[in-house]
């Protein structure tokens, strides 16, 4: 385990000592809610953070396995392209925001418009989300074992969404759907996979009923 | 942008360190808020008399002229001293009647605050500059707010920087616009004889809840009630005599850490305005939801 102390290292210098390793693990001590740590790595590295990390953790991350101690703030784990970040704590907005790919989960809660935008990531909550979550989704999987509040999945494009607890007023265009045993299957996966000792029978499921403008055909005659 | 910080303490023992724990907050909050940056202090009642901070805008103010005068108009003993910029003056009367006698002998002043505890103080600059100069690292008190200014709705200037006061012992600092302001100042000049003395939208708030208490409401109902009334983008942070409050709008716009352990409860921004609180590692820390009143007095 090589230890960066960011109490005397600048934020910039441990991000590039992390981009340029090719393994290894590391352990980040003082965070103190900095912004940006453990961003844009490309390698199977083993970060942890020790304590609470600031906006847009892990942003970008490929291959690389990123623990946080503690809350993340906005954008944790943002345009992620593969890899894992584990937020043990609660996160703040858009956590996971146009993820492509990769697992990002959250032990506690996540505030608004979690998975917004999302391309492919899958994103499993412990606790609940905030409203406007899954907005824009277009592909990937959110997973929610508390509630999610109003406006989930507005105009929800092929993402899936899992809640196993209270939905508010979905989201434009974002329908209950039929839970069926390939959905609860790669639901039981994700949950395993996040480490959350969780019934999947639990969970609903939810997704695009397919009606807004972009998905009517008739509308291609507009091109 | 903007940064918005707050400080309150349930421990009394922490009271002479008040300063020295929340300037640090105020400072790392630079990043969000260059070009201005104030703060709201509530110290010991100053006896039962009036304290008004203020400022003078012209730099010509006789203030040995300006006190005497103001002995007479009051009956009373008052006394002054200046800090940097601006002065404190404490007048053995009612906070209100401090404010008239003001307004009406040096209508020139802009008064930053009146009241019983509460202490105002603001000016443009980097914040680390205005902590320095105000000495905030040495004052005691019981609670503190402050903001770290980035201009959208008006010019930079001192008066234009926040907490704003529009009522005895509150203060309010906001992060965020409101796009309302026009009608509900209006509104608040017609109907409820508020007086503004800036063009600054988040004025018209502190006028708006400064209106609501005058008229009976608790300090949650008019935090409540301004969640109808105040359109646009917000997170407020409000202090009172023995108070202190969060709130952020519906869709949560603007970002806001809570924290809270035995000895305070703090805001900010961000969190790493809070990262070095004593305790701070143990503290409860969490996002305030949207829409939702948050608030403490003193036991």
């Amino acid at each position: 385990m090589i230890a960066i102390d960011l109490a005397t290292t600048a934020v910039r210098d441990a991000n590039r000592q992390l981009q340029s390793a090719a393994d290894g693990r590391f352990e980040m001590l003082n965070p103190r809610g900095a912004h940006a740590l453990a961003c844009g790595l490309s390698a199977p590295l083993d970060v942890h953070v020790a304590g609470h990390v600031g906006y847009y953790c892990g942003g970008m991350n490929q291959h690389a396995a990123i623990s946080v101690a503690g809350n993340a703030g906005v954008g944790v784990g943002e345009n992620m392209m593969s890899g894992r970040l584990h937020v043990r704590g609660d996160a703040s907005q858009s956590a996971g925001a146009t993820g492509h790919g990769g697992l990002l989960v959250i032990d506690g809660n996540a505030s608004a418009r979690c998975g917004i935008a999302m391309k492919g990531i899958d994103i499993v909550v412990g606790g609940s989300v905030g409203h406007n979550s899954a907005f824009m989704a277009q592909a990937g999987h959110l997973v929610v074992c508390g509630d999610a509040e109003d406006g989930l999945g507005d105009s929800i494009y092929e993402a899936v969404i899992f809640v196993a607890g209270a939905v508010g007023a979905l989201g434009a265009d974002c329908v209950e759907k039929e839970m069926t045993a390939d959905h609860l299957a790669r639901l039981t996966e994700l949950l395993a996979a996040a480490g959350l000792g969780q019934d999947p029978a639990r969970f609903r499921r939810y997704g695009s009923a397919r009606q807004l403008y972009n998905f009517k055909v008739d509308n291609l005659s507009a091109y | 942008m903007c940064g918005i910080v707050g400080l309150f303490l349930k421990n009394e023992a922490l009271r002479t360190r008040l300063g020295s724990l929340f300037a640090p907050m105020l400072v790392e909050m630079s990043g969000r808020g260059p070009d201005s940056a104030g703060f709201a202090v509530f110290r010991e009642d100053a006896g039962g008399r009036a304290k008004a901070s203020v400022f003078d805008p012209d730099g010509a103010m006789d203030w040995p002229a300006l006190i005497a005068d103001l002995r007479t108009a009051i009956d009373g003993a008052a006394d002054f001293q200046h800090l940097a910029t601006h002065t404190l003056i404490e007048a053995a009367c009612a906070p209100a009647e401090l404010r008239q006698a003001l307004d009406r002998l040096a209508p020139a002043l802009r008064i930053m605050s009146t009241g019983g505890s509460l202490e105002i103080y603001k000016e443009i600059g980097a914040p680390a500059d205005v902590v320095d100069r105000f000495a905030v690292a040495q004052m005691a008190g019981s609670h503190m707010i402050g903001h770290t200014r980035m201009a959208t709705e008006s010019a930079v200037t001192t008066e234009g920087a926040h907490p704003f006061n529009t009522g005895e012992d509150l203060c309010l600092v906001h992060n965020g616009s409101l796009s309302n302001h026009h009608a509900l100042r209006r509104r608040l000049e017609r109907d409820g004889g508020i007086t503004f003395q800036t063009e600054n939208d988040s004025e018209v708030a502190a006028g708006y809840f400064a209106h609501h208490l005058a008229a009976g409401a608790t300090l949650g109902e008019a935090l409540e009630a301004g969640l109808s009334d105040l359109d646009g983008f917000y997170t407020f942070a409000v202090g009172t005599r023995d108070g202190f409050a969060v709130l952020r709008d519906p869709i949560a716009c603007k970002p806001a850490v809570l924290a809270e352990c035995d000895d305070w409860v703090a805001m900010a921004s961000e969190f790493r305005a809070l990262a070095n609180l004593p305790g701070v590692d143990n503290a409860r820390v969490w996002e305030p939801k949207p829409g939702v009143v948050y608030h403490w007095t003193q036991a």
